[in-house]
């Protein structure tokens, strides 16, 4: 058998070239099988935070953790509202008191006093589940028990979910915990049961000031979706890589 | 090939059959890659049926108007239009089949939860709402004996 150098290289070029394709490109859809995929491309859920709306009434986190049977009183929630409070010294003062569940009718944080003739600003940031693109609590399941769906929100499989926590510590915005009572991982999942059947998330029904809303990102005729495109909007920890899909208005640089 | 060699193979080569034979009962058909990616789409197809039947319990205002006309119209007139029924009386659920009465929240919390005075700048979105210093307005009464939830602006006879 001979081989010459033209064509051993030119072998070798198309042997490299061919197992650089990945596996997909090898699959032919049949036309429903197309149709699907197009189809379900045409939601990408996001959310928008105003932060400047936000009055902390914490109406949101009670909301969410009737609708999503979230144990009331456990130290646990799919989504709170933390309080800022910057002092004239530039000192934060931030707190959370049960998640917000109850409103911020005190203006102590963490029993501290703080004088209202000393405060330069003051405001209220929900947080939730950032449903992001590249989701860090996916990538680390080591069962396959939470995915990213095809509109863009990721989920956890109860009945799959070993428990094991590590997306509850992969998380960089800290939004997952552990269930109580089901004994596996948690978090948002923007009401997925209310939003695949065209009523709003839990916290964006019982949101008084239009602080919190969800939007269509395919869809360009979205109001929401008009402003993520057209305003000024930022996104929490932009620099992990993530591409979280829950845009802030008016976020400060205290919010961490 | 001698037996000492042979033996152990056959008993590796068996305990792999066995975890494939494990994997083919305990793994669902519908698990593997639904999508584009690996890394992010491989999981169970049929959980995602499971969260879209989870019951919904806040059924939102307008099934409300179907029978409490009267209450409605009085709120989505008043300046609380923007605050939700359920807010307040507690998320619909099965109301009325099986839960004949919401238990309605008339508690002083719960109206503090907006109208409690926080001293905050003008930049703050909640120095826009009314607001009283707990300590010194009409202590330890419930707000509604006074105020009338659905319209604030009407007292209570």
């Amino acid at each position: 058998m001979s081989c010459s150098r033209r064509n051993f290289l030119k072998d070798a070029a198309g042997a490299a070239f061919v197992s650089s394709l990945p596996l997909s490109a090898f699959v032919i859809l049949t036309t429903e099988e197309a149709k699907a995929a197009v189809a379900a491309a045409t939601v990408r859920w996001g959310y928008l935070v105003d932060t400047n709306k936000c009055t902390g009434c914490g109406m949101c986190v009670k909301a969410c953790k009737n609708e999503n049977e979230i144990p009331y009183d456990a130290p646990v929630t799919r989504t709170w509202v933390e309080r800022y409070v910057v002092t004239k010294d530039g000192t934060t003062h931030i707190d959370s008191p049960d998640g917000g569940r109850d409103g911020f009718t005190s203006d102590k944080i963490r029993d501290e006093e703080v004088d209202p003739e000393n405060i330069a600003k003051a405001f209220f940031v929900p947080k939730l589940c950032n449903q992001c693109d590249n989701p860090a609590c996916v990538q680390v399941c080591p069962v396959g028990a939470t995915y990213k769906t095809e509109d863009g929100v990721v989920l956890i499989d109860r009945e799959w979910c070993i428990g094991c926590g590590y997306c509850i510590m992969a998380c960089p915005y800290g939004v997952r915990f552990f269930h109580p009572d089901h004994k596996v991982a948690d978090k948002c999942n923007f009401c997925y049961h209310r939003i695949t059947k065209g009523m709003m998330p839990a916290c964006v029904e019982s949101c008084a000031f239009g602080a919190r809303r969800l939007a269509n990102l395919r869809d360009p005729d979205d109001p929401v979706t008009k402003i993520i495109t057209t305003e000024r909007v930022a996104v929490l920890k932009d620099e992990y890589g993530t591409k979280p899909h829950v845009f802030y208005l008016g976020l400060d640089n205290n919010v961490r | 090939m001698k037996r000492h060699v042979l033996h152990p193979l056959w008993v590796a080569v068996g305990v792999v059959g066995l975890i494939f034979l494990a994997r083919l009962v305990l793994v669902p058909d519908d698990f593997g890659v639904h999508g584009d990616s690996f890394t992010y789409n491989y999981y169970r197809l049929g959980n995602i049926d499971e969260w879209k039947n989870f019951p919904v319990k806040y059924q939102g205002s307008d099934t409300c108007v179907e029978c409490h006309k009267d209450n409605v119209r009085t709120h989505r007139r008043s300046p609380h239009k923007r605050v939700q029924c359920e807010n307040c009386h507690g998320p619909a659920a099965s109301h009325p089949d099986d839960i004949e009465y919401l238990p309605l929240n008339r508690e002083r919390a719960m109206c503090l939860r907006c109208h409690a005075d926080l001293d905050y700048p003008e930049s703050s979105a909640r120095s826009n709402l009314p607001a009283i210093v707990d300590r010194h307005h009409k202590r330890r009464r419930e707000c509604v004996t006074c105020h009338n939830p659905h319209d604030p602006r009407e007292d209570v006879e």
